[in-house]
């Protein structure tokens, strides 16, 4: 089967690589950092709109991929739930000595709560350790996504995208 | 039989005739917005998504809050939305022709704006007529604005855009979606909306389509089938997926029956959905006083629809005299600006080269009009 | 497909809001309503899926465009046949019948 976003709906490792909107190591070694997996030239560009601290830039034509400038970002996460495409994360490799801590946008039911053993899943969905929720922010400006923090192993952080959907209950 | 009077009349209260109406009645022209349905908004407050684009033209807001504060727009400018009234005809001398609450009227107006939307394909393979087969339209319909689950375990024909937001919908609504198959060796749409899917454990099975679905009175299954490079089964790959539900995200026609009334000229553009009126910069058609926006020019989404509704609105204004022809150009380049904008790109380009012939085909069907006298 | 189909969490929409329930009779079973919807919908939320059969080889079917335009839903209504049930609300009482061939 082919590889690539188009093929699988998965980037491949070399069109992460070249995305202009992941950050290098060792910015991400140093703490909370946006990692920006729009690998597609499409018109759009709310996350250049919603970062505050202009680390994100898309430019006149809103179909060039956006470019993070990783020494202008907080890892403020604000960038997470503007995203339509949900591509985007916060990954914090200093989260603790063993744990790196990896936020992404979540839009299902029910939500998990912190503390919550959980499942990670990378971009295939598939399960790649186990995690532990740290938070949930759901402000009025997320629009009812959810951006939600999970405790992994620090050498799972690069795979680690999402978590496993948690069972709706019983009607 | 009762009669109505107006300056603008606009079929079809979607995204692209509201912004029509709004354009036009700030202009402060008469308008009457008609729309079969019993709630305004087309098909835009079924969109629970953030919306892509430009966020100086409110990308990364969902679709039913961009419909919502259109709505409210609209009703600011004093245009009037007449509902539950189906356009059933449009006659050159006696003028639109409408069944309301169950009864014949006519309106004249001295424009009309055909903004009729879209509809879904069928496609037809052994099983597609059972019950539990439906458009992946008609599923977001029924989980977001009806919230009802149209099934329990999905699957999805189709990986445009349609296909992979519908998939992702289900989901969030608690459906289970079996798989994404799409025929074609790549995925059609967003590479990020498939992305979702993929997070959530959906595969996606390009080079794949169904070969039948089974089931005696509704949907139990489906056999799927590998396909090779031309399009042909691999047999030997046959495989039993377990739904009770097949969405088919086949892409979508426009609406464009009223507009052959009128007697418009039309092109052939598969892109664009197939036959679609020809029109000018100013969503003019080639009759006179009959403007055209959104889906029923030409298969697009509804971004564009809105932008060309707001060309005929200022259009139609303007040719009355409400706009000064700098005021009107003004407002209209920048809306083609934003139109050409979402027409960019990788998955802008189709439809940019569409609308490029669609608009040469009229310029080229005048000059011959005028060369015949 | 089973019954109670209604999504009544939803993590964009939000929870359904209370809409008063009605009755509907859907070849003489009653099926509960929310006032304001479609036929259509709330037969599926009892689970009905096959609303009419078709003229030649009476086979059945259901919702397919859920906008009025495929008339594939249409059933008889309240003694009237050929209504598109995806677009007409229900009404406290309705009669709803399975529709054979044109009608």
């Amino acid at each position: 089967m082919k590889e690539g976003i188009m093929y699988t709906g998965v980037p491949s490792d070399k069109e992460l690589a070249a995305c202009p909107g992941r950050p290098s190591r060792e910015r991400m070694e140093k703490g909370r950092v946006a990692v920006i997996e729009c690998v597609q030239e499409i018109p759009c560009n709310p996350c250049e709109a919603a970062c505050r601290f202009h680390a994100i830039h898309v430019g006149e034509q809103i179909t060039a991929l956006p470019r993070l400038d990783e020494e202008a970002c907080t890892g403020c996460g604000l960038c997470v739930a503007a995203c339509p495409g949900l591509a985007i994360t916060i990954v914090d490799m200093a989260y603790s000595d063993t744990e790196a801590a990896v936020d992404f946008p979540f839009e299902y039911i029910p939500l998990p709560k912190p503390g919550m053993k959980v499942e990670a899943v990378n971009r295939r969905g598939e399960v790649v350790c186990a995690g532990r929720i740290v938070s949930i922010k759901k402000p009025a400006a997320y629009a009812n996504t959810a951006v939600v923090s999970v405790a992994v192993p620090k050498e799972a952080a690069d795979e680690v995208r999402s978590i496993k959907r948690l069972e709706r209950e019983a009607k | 039989m009762r009669g109505i009077e107006t300056e603008i009349a606009i079929i079809g209260a979607g995204s692209a005739g509201l912004c029509a109406a709004a354009e036009a009645a700030k202009a402060g022209a008469k308008v009457l917005v008609i729309d079969e349905n019993s709630r305004p908004g087309g098909q835009l407050y079924k969109q629970i998504h953030k919306f892509f684009g430009s966020s100086a033209h409110q990308a990364g807001v969902r679709g039913y809050e961009i419909g919502r504060r259109l709505l409210e727009h609209v009703q600011k400018t004093g245009a009037e939305v007449m509902l539950d009234s189906l356009a059933y005809g449009l006659f050159p001398k006696e003028g639109i022709g409408l069944i309301h609450e169950g009864r014949h009227c006519l309106v004249k107006a001295k424009k009309t704006i055909i903004a009729a939307g879209a509809k879904e394909n069928y496609l037809a393979f052994p099983g597609s007529t059972l019950p539990g087969v439906m458009g992946a339209g008609a599923a977001q319909t029924m989980i977001n604005i009806n919230r009802v689950l149209p099934g329990k375990k999905v699957l999805m024909l189709g990986s445009g855009n349609v296909g992979l937001i519908v998939s992702y919908q289900l989901l969030q609504a608690g459906a289970e979606v079996t798989a994404l198959v799409e025929a074609a060796p790549k995925i059609g749409g967003y590479g990020v909306h498939a992305g979702k899917l993929r997070r959530a454990g959906v595969p996606i099975l390009v080079g794949h389509t169904i070969r039948q679905i089974l089931g005696e009175n509704e949907v139990r299954g489906v056999e799927i089938v590998a396909l090779d490079e031309k399009w042909q089964p691999i047999w030997g790959t046959e495989q039993t997926l377990e739904c009770d539900t097949v969405c088919l995200a086949a892409g979508l026609n426009p609406m464009t029956e009223l507009v052959w009334m009128a007697g418009c000229a039309f092109d052939y553009i598969p892109a664009f959905g197939g036959h679609v009126p020809l029109h000018d910069e100013n969503m003019e058609t080639t009759v006179a006083g009959i403007y055209v926006a959104g889906d029923v020019t030409g298969v697009e989404e509804a971004s564009s629809a809105m932008e060309e509704g707001r060309l005929a609105g200022i259009a139609a204004a303007e040719a009355l005299g409400y706009l000064r022809k700098e005021d009107a150009e003004k407002k209209k380049s920048a809306v083609r600006e934003s139109l050409s904008v979402l027409r960019s790109g990788y998955f802008g380009e189709r439809r940019r080269i569409s609308k490029e012939k669609q608009l040469a085909d009229m310029a080229e069907y005048r000059k011959k009009r005028e060369v015949c006298g | 497909m089973s019954e109670n189909a209604r999504i009544l969490h939803h993590p964009i929409l939000g929870d359904v809001t209370k809409q008063k329930e009605i009755t509907i009779y859907f070849d003489g079973k009653p099926v509960k309503a929310k006032e304001g919807e479609p036929i259509a919908a709330a037969l599926m939320s009892a689970g009905y899926r096959a609303f009419r059969t078709t003229a030649k080889r009476h086979e059945p079917r259901g919702v397919f465009c859920a906008i009025g335009r495929c008339t594939d839903c249409m059933m008889i209504v309240d003694g009237r046949p050929n209504t598109r049930t995806c677009i007409t609300p229900v009404r406290d009482g309705m009669r709803v019948e399975t529709q054979h061939g044109l009608a």
